[in-house]
């Protein structure tokens, strides 16, 4: 039997649905996979010894006859950031070490509900505060392209793992770019759906007006399987669109036809210039852009005055919200407790533990959220970012009106070497400054590979679409997928360096 | 605790003028709790009352109750407000256990309901209009009980029990704008405006409005001003007022104080004070300066709540009467005397008379249970009256004691039954046995032993010394533990002499 970990999950999916493999098999497969390469990795915190049982029910509802969702028996690799009921969920934090969570995060719930295997809790930046994963409390994860570099953050666990065919899919979350960036740097594909689009209940918040659950796969069209399944209006979650959505998937499937790109209006962002890119980053996003263009596609310069103030603001409401998101990590309920002396007040505990269970960035971003939202400051900090957010809003809805999507190099340079920004928190938060105008302004964003830089590692595009308009992006960034593999002959990945576990 | 020096009352208000200001919080009485679906009941197990999200648990989300959201619209119109087109939540920033987010979600620019106004009562008919600066939701917290301190607070305690069964209950808190020129009546209209704001939270049916329950709370702001000198002076916030009558006493005791201090050429701190019921005084809590942070910011998972002209409009069709037309309204329907009808409203009794008559009592009854029995039996137990008995009982004792089942003393005892909490009216009487003994035989053979025990009594009875009786019914209603009708007793004795 051909490997199964190397399908996508639709493939797997069509072949579980027709018998010609089972569920307990697929995921079998992945634990041996995660067996055999994730000590060189690290994408996993945790791998569900309930995977099998778990599998196995799915084989059995099948056997009998019961009708299952399109992705049922396939396996989910799930971010730490999530709260599940049958793994820990430490959000990446020691100070959440063992944490068990009475509930499932709606997303978690809905994936189990439409039988996916939830196969483990993959590694993150903690509390999602990083492009690198390396501010993990339980130590860092590989890039699988090369060892030495960052697989990129937060959501690095996620995006190894699918780009290491440990998971088939993962679910990650976006508050900056923590989907898309560790995307761009694996070769694997990041969907940030719009603000609203998919709960965040049972997300442990990092910045909850900008936070976005989204899939972590490897193909647009898994992609859009998996957002199928958990997005949607959720009541626990009040930030959470009323409205019905499009089948994502199918927009996917009727994207790869090609048809789209004919006479689609593609803005390319003035203010993010070639010249602020590495060369091998721009070259590949500039050879997308002519195939695309090749298909019939306009290519339109826009301008986005205000994206250049966009890492400004962004550093200012995300530190503001965390620090009071992250207050609740007090010891008093739940999670690890620091008692410093005998007979030490609730607030000499509260203090040991978060001076114990919280790591340096953790610290640093509470302090400046602290300090942006304190009397005084609160006008100047807080306020003049709310007034950034709003004039980048109003660059999209300007670009919009001249464009169908926006299309960017998802991040100015290809994976960093471990500890090349530990030392340079800014360059870190630089990073991000292509992907979080999507998150000030809610709106959605897809990164899918579009090559190889001239060092080697993959480089993503980034597609970004008006609120609500997710299917655009899975139609285009599905076309574009299908037009780049014709020209490479396969999947991005059939390039990634094999591993020590592959044969 | 040193003791408060204090100036006269009279003294105080001679030399300088009390400013008053409020801030009450009314717990609303909807079934769930304000961002989530955690039941809001009173007297639970501690921490039964939970969900995820009163708990402050990694993941968990706010909802709005749309309930609560409509509770306070109407409260906000019953106030003469104006409602809020687009009304936001705010985070309010704070270490302290008592809430598990270590924030609290309150409002803090765009209160759902500003810029209204109410009108007291005061004893006599007087009409004091109270301005109201806004009225704004928010979630209450946590019950922390200090266990192994002397004074109950937490500093000094041993350690301290949570129950977060309060965590997260709705409530809104009712903001004065300064009111001035209460003078000597400050501390009796620090009274009738709590009242009045308890009045008006039961006609709309919002809260159970008990204050020793702390379904009711006010916190009391005074200061005082040099008579002729236009600033304001430094006020102390008064907290842990349970009573309708600790507020008009530590409203008089601040004043007092204050005036003692300023008198010495001393000054106010700006602090919170803690009254004790106890010792009739307060005491400093934490200094409270503008320089408090909590950092308020906008609460990034709630959108703003955004009411429709329609629902505005039905629920202002839907407000009960102003206090002032219903008290106007009840004192016609009742036809009590000016005198009698202050009674009730003195004694914060106006609702609870009502619904007294609503449930089948006669007002006069309803209002002799309430004012007399009821307030006596609060006044030396130190509670509320309205606390004590549910106007169902009290219809439902009246009801015996018309029905003949009980005599006025027998109803006072078992009123004492309900009071204590065992249960209703007939419930107390079963339990207890004290039914009046209407069973004519039982009666008569008391009678007939007490007139063989006494032949002297009989005959003079029978001589036609009606009034020498008296002496055989007192030895009856004692060998009948009092359950007997008197009357009845004394029907039967004169039958039994003539015909023994």
């Amino acid at each position: 039997m051909a490997d199964l970990t190397r399908l996508t999950a639709a493939s797997l999916a069509e072949k579980l649905a027709a018998g010609e493999v089972s569920s307990v098999e697929a995921t079998q497969a992945h634990l041996d996979r995660i067996a055999a390469v994730d000590g060189e990795l690290g994408a996993f915190l945790h791998v569900n010894e309930h995977a099998l049982t778990a599998a196995a029910d799915i084989d059995r509802r099948r056997a009998a006859g019961e009708s299952l969702g399109a992705l049922a028996g396939v396996p989910l690799a799930i971010k730490d950031v999530l709260v599940t009921t049958d793994m820990p969920s430490t959000s990446g934090s020691r100070i959440l070490e063992g944490y068990m969570s009475p509930f499932d995060a709606t997303v978690v719930a809905r994936a189990r509900a439409a039988g996916l295997v939830a196969i483990g809790k993959t590694n993150m930046d903690e509390f999602a505060m990083g492009s690198s994963t390396e501010h993990s409390a339980f130590g860092p994860t590989r890039n699988p392209w090369d060892q030495t570099r960052v697989p990129g953050g937060s959501g690095g666990g996620s995006a190894a793992a699918v780009a290491a065919f440990e998971a088939p899919l993962a679910l990650g979350s976006d508050t900056g770019g923590s989907i898309r960036q560790p995307a761009h740097v694996t070769g694997t594909v990041g969907m940030k759906p719009t603000y609203g689009g998919v709960s965040r209940y049972g997300s442990i918040a990092l910045a909850s007006s900008l936070d976005q659950i989204g899939p972590a796969t490897r193909t647009v069209l898994d992609a859009g399987l998996l957002h199928d399944v958990i997005g949607g209006h959720d009541a626990l979650d009040a930030t959470s669109l009323a409205e019905s959505w499009p089948s994502f998937a199918q927009a996917a499937r009727e994207g790869a036809r090609g048809d789209v790109l004919k006479g689609l209006r593609i803005g390319v962002v003035r203010e993010l210039p070639d010249s602020g890119m590495q060369p091998g980053v721009a070259a590949s996003f500039r050879a997308s852009l002519a195939a695309m263009e090749a298909q019939g596609a306009e290519i339109v310069e826009i301008s986005a005055p205000h994206f250049e103030h966009g890492v400004a603001a962004y550093y200012v409401l995300m530190p503001a919200e965390a620090s009071s998101n992250l207050a609740r990590f007090d010891s008093v309920r739940f999670g690890m407790r620091v008692t410093p002396h005998a007979g030490a007040t609730v607030e000499e505990v509260m203090s040991a533990t978060r001076a114990a269970g919280l790591g340096e960035e953790v610290k640093r971003r509470i302090i400046l959220g602290t300090y942006a939202l304190s009397a005084g400051y609160y006008d100047a900090y807080y306020g003049s970012a709310q007034r950034v957010r709003t004039l980048i809003q109003r660059d999209f809805t300007d670009a919009f009106a001249q464009v169908d999507v926006i299309a960017t190099p998802t991040a100015a340079s290809t994976a960093f070497r471990f500890g090349e920004m530990v030392d340079d928190p800014l360059a870190m938060y630089l990073n991000d400054a292509t992907t979080l105008p999507a998150n000030l302004a809610g709106v959605p964003a897809i990164s899918i590979p579009s090559g190889l830089s001239d060092d080697g590692l993959p480089v993503g595009i980034q597609f970004i679409a008006p609120a609500r308009q997710d299917a655009k992006l899975y139609s285009v960034s599905a076309a574009l997928e299908a037009l780049l593999q014709d020209k490479w002959g396969g999947a991005l990945l059939d390039r990634a360096p094999r591993l020590g576990g592959d044969a | 605790m040193a003791k408060d020096k204090l100036l006269s009352f009279e003294e105080a208000i001679e030399l300088y003028e009390p400013v008053l200001g409020f801030e009450v919080h009314v717990e609303l009485n909807t079934k769930t709790k304000m961002f989530s679906d955690a039941p809001n009941e009173f007297g639970s197990d501690p921490n039964t009352n939970l969900s995820p999200v009163c708990l402050g648990l990694p993941g968990s989300l706010p909802v709005v109750n749309g309930t609560a959201v409509r509770y306070s619209i109407s409260l906000g119109l019953a106030l003469g407000c104006q409602i809020a087109e687009t009304s936001g939540f705010a985070r309010k920033n704070y270490f302290y256990p008592d809430l598990g987010k270590n924030y609290q979600i309150s409002q803090a620019d765009d209160p759902i309901a500003f810029e209204g106004a109410v009108e007291v009562e005061l004893a006599g008919g007087d009409i004091v209009t109270i301005p109201i600066e806004r009225a704004h939701m928010e979630e209450d917290a946590g019950k922390l009980t200090h266990v192994g301190g002397a004074t109950g607070r937490i500093q000094g305690a041993e350690y301290s029990l949570v129950d977060y069964n309060r965590a997260g209950v709705p409530l809104v808190e009712i903001v004065t704008k300064p009111i001035f020129g209460a003078e000597e009546r400050a501390p009796e209209l620090a009274k009738a405006y709590v009242q009045t704001i308890r009045d008006i939270v039961i006609s709309l049916g919002i809260s159970d409005a008990k204050m020793e329950r702390g379904n009711l709370r006010c916190d009391a702001n005074v200061s005082l001003r040099p008579r002729g000198q236009e600033k304001l002076g430094t006020r102390t916030e008064t907290k842990n007022v349970n009573s309708m009558r600790s507020i008009e006493r530590a409203v008089r005791y601040e004043i007092q104080r204050q005036a003692a201090i300023l008198k010495a050429g001393g000054t106010i701190t700006q602090e919170t004070r803690h009254w004790h019921e106890d010792t009739g005084a307060t005491s400093p809590g934490r200094p409270k300066s503008d320089a408090d942070d909590y950092r308020y910011f906008p609460e990034p998972d709630l959108p703003p709540v955004q009411p429709s002209a329609e629902l505005i409009a039905q629920l202002r069709a839907a407000l009960p009467e102003k206090p002032a037309v219903r008290r106007r309204r009840l004192m016609g329907e009742w036809g009590f005397t000016e005198l009698e009808f202050q009674d009730v409203v003195n004694g914060g009794l106006l609702s609870e008379v009502e619904a007294t008559v609503a449930a089948g009592s006669s007002p006069a009854a309803a209002r002799k249970w309430w004012t007399g029995e009821l307030t006596r039996i609060a006044n030396v137990e130190g509670r509320e009256a309205s606390d004590l008995a549910t106007p169902e009982h009290v219809a439902q004792l009246q009801a015996l004691v018309e029905a003949g089942t009980l005599t006025d003393k027998l109803a006072r005892q078992v009123l004492e039954g309900v009071v204590a909490g065992e249960g209703s009216p007939q419930q107390v009487v079963d339990a207890r046995g004290l039914a009046v003994v209407s069973d004519d035989g039982a009666l008569i053979a008391a009678i007939d032993d007490a007139l063989q025990a006494q032949p002297d009594v009989l005959q003079k009875i029978r001589d036609g010394k009606v009034q020498a009786a008296g002496a055989v019914i007192g030895a009856v209603m004692k060998a009948m533990r009092g359950q007997a009708d008197a009357a009845r007793v004394r029907e039967l004795v004169l039958e039994r002499a003539a015909s023994l």
